[in-house]
């Protein structure tokens, strides 16, 4: 009896085994496997004749050729990367506080007070989810243009209208990471804030708190984890956009890191310095994504 | 702060109180006009750009800022601009649905597997597996692309870019929507059904197929839906591992359209075109899912909403 029940359990592990392993096979040759290519790719050299990258697999033979070009353009004279590195700072970091103050007031309207109208405005709040990126820039190219309704509005309204939005200007792509990433922001503000049980706010309220403490003291708090998880969800891809930017200016002017990484992929002999740089990025963003993982991976302990 | 709630309990205001906590939606207070308006602004901002974006795909002329009738010529015309007759942009529109199926039929089962396994399979390596899953999850996905372009190219070369490396990386990328949402209702589930079932003389993977996965329904169906609509979307992975124009799909064209090559509503008319089938899959997604759920306590409009956007 003890030995078939042992025998059983050592079969379930087999099938619990053979159900992760295509999974998990595919994880490790497609997402940890070419973290190993990228530092090959980082530690490798250039073929002077072809100005292709070759890699160094073995780890001992690495070179540091590629992070010392990499190290003089972030600090040496007439570095490009250090100033596209603030600039990625400056930007994501305007971005998310942006977006917190207008997808925070918005998430918690739904959330507590649109009552029977609540379906519909989740309709309306996931529905640019389901409308590409793509298309989401495509718009506001068209509305920006020069001859686009936002000029005809501002020259409306008297206002000079013929500014040229998408030739380099840090408010369009300051505006277009807001508008391209609040949509997840919002709705992990909204799934964090209709957990909050009513119950606790309507305590507050019976205690003698004023709508506006019970908000400050209550609320906010008890959505602080809410609040950290998605300003993580949306600044941890914002950080990596290239392509915003590239669409909504194109210019010198607003470069950052993921534009400077795309630039040195597409450049001959430069994929080692991009490779580099990708890894920089990746180490600088392990600390909040460790961070999330941690508490995702504690969040779900709790539950089981 | 003179709030009636506020002030000595006397017998009305307790009433008082007590009646106002029975109204349904614990929602006794007056409505915060304030906070609607700022949310009616914030979906107009959010809708209308992509509303005239839309129109405009059903331009007369070329402009995508002076309406000059409409037509639908951008789609259908017979000239070379126009969807249907630029094998440029056909080619776009049937590559990405190719993507989107060829992704969804990989990603789905195998990711419901690794959370089945690796949420029973108690043990270092599952833990450690389960971490190296919430990662892919929250890497941007620019580093991810990068990485995988440098692998197909230097170390796995028989992974031809194009259609085969974009489906790969596809569904490492997207792996993590079925893990993290069937792990997470295996969690709510617990094991008492399945041991029932056991008792009752079923097999271990007789219990997982015949009681299990029936649970299971609605997360892995919501789950298909988002690989199916975020793979219409993607963009990073696809653009750094795609080889031929024959290999683009719709996302990337318009990437490299917007500033010079193919302009005017023909680009608008595409966009709405991966508009109508994300629209779709959401319809779908939706209905059925409130058909799956049908009989749940928690089930309901909000619900079904929430989950088909992964929340």
């Amino acid at each position: 009896m003890r030995g078939s029940s042992r025998t059983d359990h050592r079969r379930g592990r087999l099938l619990w085994i053979g159900l992760a392993a295509p999974g998990a096979i595919w994880l490790l040759v497609l997402f940890v496997l070419p973290f190993y290519a990228m530092l090959s790719v980082a530690g490798g050299g250039i073929n002077a004749f072809f100005q292709t990258s070759v890699p160094i697999w073995n780890p001992l033979h690495w070179s540091t050729a590629n992070l010392s070009m990499v190290w003089s353009n972030i600090v040496g004279s007439g570095a490009f990367i250090g100033p596209a590195m603030l600039r990625t700072l400056i930007y994501t970091g305007i971005a998310a506080l942006l977006s917190l103050a207008i997808a925070y007031p918005v998430a918690y309207f739904v959330s507590r007070y649109a009552g029977r109208r609540k379906a519909l405005y989740l309709v309306l709040l996931i529905a640019p989810f389901w409308v590409s990126y793509m298309m989401r820039m495509l718009a506001w190219i068209d509305l920006l243009q020069q001859g686009g309704f936002f000029n005809k509005a501002l020259s409306s309204v008297g206002l000079p209208g013929n500014t040229d939005w998408l030739g380099g200007k840090s408010v369009t792509v300051i505006l277009g990471l807001v508008y391209g990433y609040i949509p997840y922001l919002i709705l992990v503000l909204y799934a964090g804030l209709d957990r909050i049980d009513g119950s606790l706010l309507d305590a507050a309220r019976d205690l003698g708190l004023s709508r506006w403490r019970t908000f400050w003291r209550v609320t906010v708090p008890l959505s602080k984890p809410t609040i950290i998880a998605g300003t993580f969800i949306t600044v941890l891809p914002m950080i990596g956009d290239y392509y915003t930017n590239q669409l909504m200016s194109a210019a010198p002017g607003t470069t950052m890191i993921g534009n400077v990484i795309e630039g040195q992929l597409e450049a001959a002999g430069q994929t080692g310095q991009g490779a580099v740089l990708s890894l920089m990025l990746l180490i600088v963003l392990l600390i909040p994504m460790i961070y999330y993982v941690i508490s995702t991976a504690r969040a779900s302990r709790e539950y089981a | 702060m003179a709030s009636v709630i506020g002030e000595p309990v006397s017998a009305p205001a307790a009433g008082a109180v007590i009646e106002r906590r029975r109204r349904p939606l614990g929602n006794p207070w007056r409505r915060p006009w304030g906070l609607e308006g700022f949310t009616v602004l914030y979906i107009a901002w959010s809708i209308l750009p992509i509303a005239v974006a839309v129109l405009f795909s059903f331009n007369k002329g070329a402009s995508q800022a002076t309406w000059q009738g409409f037509s639908t010529k951008w789609y259908v015309g017979g000239w070379i601009q126009s969807v249907a007759n630029n094998p440029e942009l056909h080619q776009a529109v049937i590559q990405t649905l190719r993507l989107a199926g060829l992704t969804t039929v990989i990603c789905v089962p195998i990711g419901v597997a690794f959370a089945i396994g690796i949420d029973r399979w108690r043990g270092r390596t599952s833990g450690g597996l389960n971490i190296v899953m919430i990662f892919s999850f929250v890497i941007p996905e620019l580093l991810l692309a990068v990485a995988l372009f440098m692998l197909v190219t230097q170390l796995l070369t028989f992974i031809a870019l194009g259609t085969t490396a974009e489906v790969a990386g596809l569904v490492v990328w997207n792996l993590s929507w079925p893990a993290i949402i069937v792990r997470a209702r295996l969690v709510t589930i617990g094991k008492t059904y399945e041991e029932a079932a056991a008792d009752l003389g079923a097999s271990q993977l007789g219990a997982i197929r015949r009681v299990l996965m029936p649970m299971l329904m609605p997360a892995i169906f919501a789950s298909t839906v988002l690989v199916f609509a975020s793979t219409i979307d993607d963009f990073v992975i696809v653009e750094q591992v795609s080889s031929t124009a024959a290999t683009q799909p719709m996302s990337v064209l318009i990437y490299s359209n917007v500033h010079g090559g193919l302009q005017g509503p023909a680009l608008n008319a595409l966009a709405t075109i991966m508009l109508f089938f994300s629209l779709v899959v959401a319809v779908i997604g939706y209905v059925a899912y409130r058909w799956m759920t049908r009989g749940e306590r928690k089930a309901g409009a909000t619900e079904a909403l929430t989950s088909i956007a992964g929340m």
